[in-house]
């Protein structure tokens, strides 16, 4: 009788997982971090740990196809003269034309115009398709000032002054040579086909005493009409935060790490930053310290994919939310229509996110004229309007169920978490218990 | 009969900053009051910004923060010192400092001419997307960071790494440089750069002194695309 040793399953490393070890070769074989377009694609904690809690013996709901639920929302109520009135709670968040085709900002731009609410530029400037196309239009005043002139800034409903973004706070911009078309390199002022970097920092303040004269010399150029919003990355919300309204924004938009860019290196994504969902309380605890909760909205943005994630979001604390990968999503991007060309550029859909290549088969991300004749304006529009109109529902359907007629009277007592992070983080219940990790005393 | 050269006087002691620039904004091209004197602005931030017609305006004092920010087509001096990012943005027309200029002088602006008398702090013309810039005294550190393109010309000396990372911006420096940025070089004066400079300086009201006093800077371009092997210019 022979004896033979049983077979062990060969084991991978969790460490040493695939993605790891397939980053590690291509770090060796190219000298350079990877460079990728999008948010965090890791799992971090997010509104999926989070539960409703619909009305019941203690609460009564509301009938959901007769008993109205408003989503009207109005941003810049404290010092503009000419506040914004959204119909829907969700706008889309600021997105350059160079990073997205003419076309794709075109389509954004009459999404939102039909759903009702604003659309954003970006790094590189106001297009004409932009501006003709968008009812309302958020112009971002971003450390670069490409293009920035005081014409577009009174042609904007509102302006956002750019500190970061969730996906690279402390980072700055990168739009690589291949997509700087003529158009491209005019607006921004600088040569064809070179790499264009933008700055991490404004050039002309530093700091939150800084920030204030900014914003009055804004205010000034516009006459006071305009509301002023200051967006920034969220990795200290509770201060950040605090200093925003202190310098005297009228909005604050707060992004977590899964907010999208067009382009950032890997480690920045990844690792810099934290979730949205764990910046949202402190970003109100910030306001309400300051008794201005309510009074300086707060939209909140990063990873925003449901009418239940929108809802939750507002039960937390924010006046509306942002949403750009889930509108280029809306619009075509990633589509497995085009499968076959993910393919030959190495990946599959679902997972492409090298934007900054310009090679995008849906034509959104991209320059190339014939990429981006792809894409119809029209029927893309058509596209992310149906989108927000049942993201709009769902989060009326929601509100009603927790017995609210206006889905800002959604309220943290409104949920309960799934996970002890969530929990944490959120500052709500785990499920079925009363235990709030983190916060002292009984509820 | 068309009074063409009405004055108008406005005293920021007795009149908010606000009233003054909304004035400004309602004067067009074809305003009949086209000069104005600001008086006691106290280093009042955002003073005469966003102004947007042919204007002589003559600021009697010192000013804040980003004094003529954004400004297209009016001249305006400051008969004083000016803080941090006068002319930002600055997009034609033609600002002068009588006094110093505070830090980030020009930024990113867009055409015109900025003249500092003085001397102008650090980070001057960082950003520059197409203003000339004449300095008559010196310049701090930084100056023309990013500078994408126009003119900067300085007749005194230039601090530590003056056109880190340029673009196509053209420097000028008459004195010493301390030192230069990232990418930025020493280059050669053709007689388009001799012809440039004296145009620039003329404008500026430079006399007695040589084009040939200066030396010219710019980009080497080899930071324009990335290159991993460049990695330790930044």
């Amino acid at each position: 009788m022979t004896y033979h040793n049983p077979p062990t399953t060969p084991r991978k490393s969790w460490t040493f997982d695939d993605y790891t070890l397939s980053e590690i070769r291509r770090a060796a074989a190219t000298g350079i971090y990877d460079i990728r377009g999008g948010g965090a694609k890791r799992r971090v904690p997010h509104f999926d740990d989070l539960l409703f809690l619909g009305a019941s013996v203690s609460r009564y709901p509301l009938e959901g196809y007769r008993e109205k639920c408003s989503t009207s929302v109005t941003l810049g109520t404290r010092f503009a003269k000419k506040p914004i009135e959204l119909k829907i709670p969700i706008t889309i968040a600021g997105m350059s034309f160079g990073a997205l085709s003419a076309q794709a900002k075109e389509a954004l731009g009459r999404g939102a115009s039909i759903a009702g609410t604003s659309t954003t530029t970006g790094d590189g400037g106001m297009t004409p398709e932009e501006r003709g196309q968008s009812k309302t239009l958020v112009y971002q005043y971003l450390p670069s000032r490409y293009g920035m002139n005081p014409d577009d800034l009174r042609k904007a409903d509102a302006i956002e002054v750019v500190i970061g973004q969730g996906a690279k706070p402390g980072g700055g911009g990168m739009l690589l040579g291949q997509k700087i078309s003529d158009r491209v390199a005019e607006m921004r002022n600088l040569p064809k086909g070179i790499d264009q970097r933008s700055a991490c920092r404004h050039p002309d303040w530093t700091g939150p005493d800084d920030l204030e004269i900014k914003i009055l010399e804004l205010r000034e150029i516009t006459d006071w009409e305009k509301p002023i919003y200051v967006k920034i990355g969220a990795t200290r919300p509770y201060y950040d935060v605090a200093l925003a309204v202190k310098a005297g924004a009228d909005v604050v938009v707060i992004d977590g790490m899964q907010g999208g860019t067009a382009a950032t290196q890997e480690v920045f994504i990844e690792h810099v930053g934290i979730p949205t969902l764990a910046c949202i309380r402190p970003a109100v605890q910030a306001l309400q310290d300051l008794g201005m909760h309510r009074k300086v909205q707060l939209i909140v943005s990063g990873g925003i994919r449901t009418g239940a994630d929108a809802a939750k979001a507002l039960a937390l604390g924010a006046d509306a939310v942002s949403i750009g990968i889930a509108a280029l999503v809306a619009l075509g991007d990633n589509d497995p229509r085009h499968e076959a060309e993910y393919n030959a550029l190495g990946t599959t859909a679902g997972s492409y996110d090298d934007w900054h290549e310009g090679r995008d088969p849906a034509g959104i991300s991209t320059q190339d004229p014939e990429l981006s004749q792809r894409l119809d304006p029209v029927l893309a529009g058509r596209r992310l309007a149906n989108y927000l109109k049942v993201m709009t529902l769902e989060i009326q359907t929601v509100a009603r169920a927790a017995g609210h007629n206006n889905v800002h009277n959604l309220e943290p007592e409104d949920l309960c978490a799934l996970t002890l992070e969530a929990a944490a983080m959120a500052r709500v219940p785990l499920a079925g218990t009363s235990w709030i990790p983190g916060v002292q005393g009984s509820l | 009969m068309v009074e063409h050269f009405k004055m108008r006087t406005v005293d920021l002691a007795a009149t908010p900053l606000r009233d003054l620039n909304a004035d400004l904004h309602r004067q067009g091209d074809g305003s009949n009051e086209t000069r104005w004197e600001v008086l006691n602005p106290r280093g009042a931030h955002a003073v005469a910004v966003g102004v947007d017609a042919p204007l002589a305006i003559d600021v009697r004092g010192s000013v804040g923060y980003y004094c003529a920010g954004m400004n297209k087509k009016a001249a305006i001096t400051v008969h004083g010192s000016a803080g941090p990012g006068v002319a930002e943005n600055m997009m034609s027309g033609t600002v002068v400092v009588k006094g110093d200029a505070s830090q980030y002088a020009g930024a990113t602006g867009r055409g015109g001419l900025l003249v500092v008398e003085g001397n102008a702090s650090s980070r001057c013309g960082i950003s520059m997307k197409g203003i000339d810039i004449v300095v008559k005294g010196s310049i701090g550190h930084m100056s023309a960071f990013m500078a994408q393109s126009g003119t900067l010309v300085v007749l005194g000396d230039a601090g530590d790494a003056l056109g880190d990372s340029i673009y196509e911006a053209r420097l000028f420096v008459r004195g010493k440089v301390k030192s230069l940025g990232a990418d930025c070089i020493e280059k050669e004066m053709r007689d388009e750069h001799h012809a440039l400079l004296a145009g620039l300086l003329d404008k500026a009201g430079v006399s007695g002194v040589a084009t040939t006093e200066f030396t010219r800077y710019g980009s080497a371009r080899k930071l324009y695309t990335f290159n991993i092997d460049n990695a330790d210019a930044y």
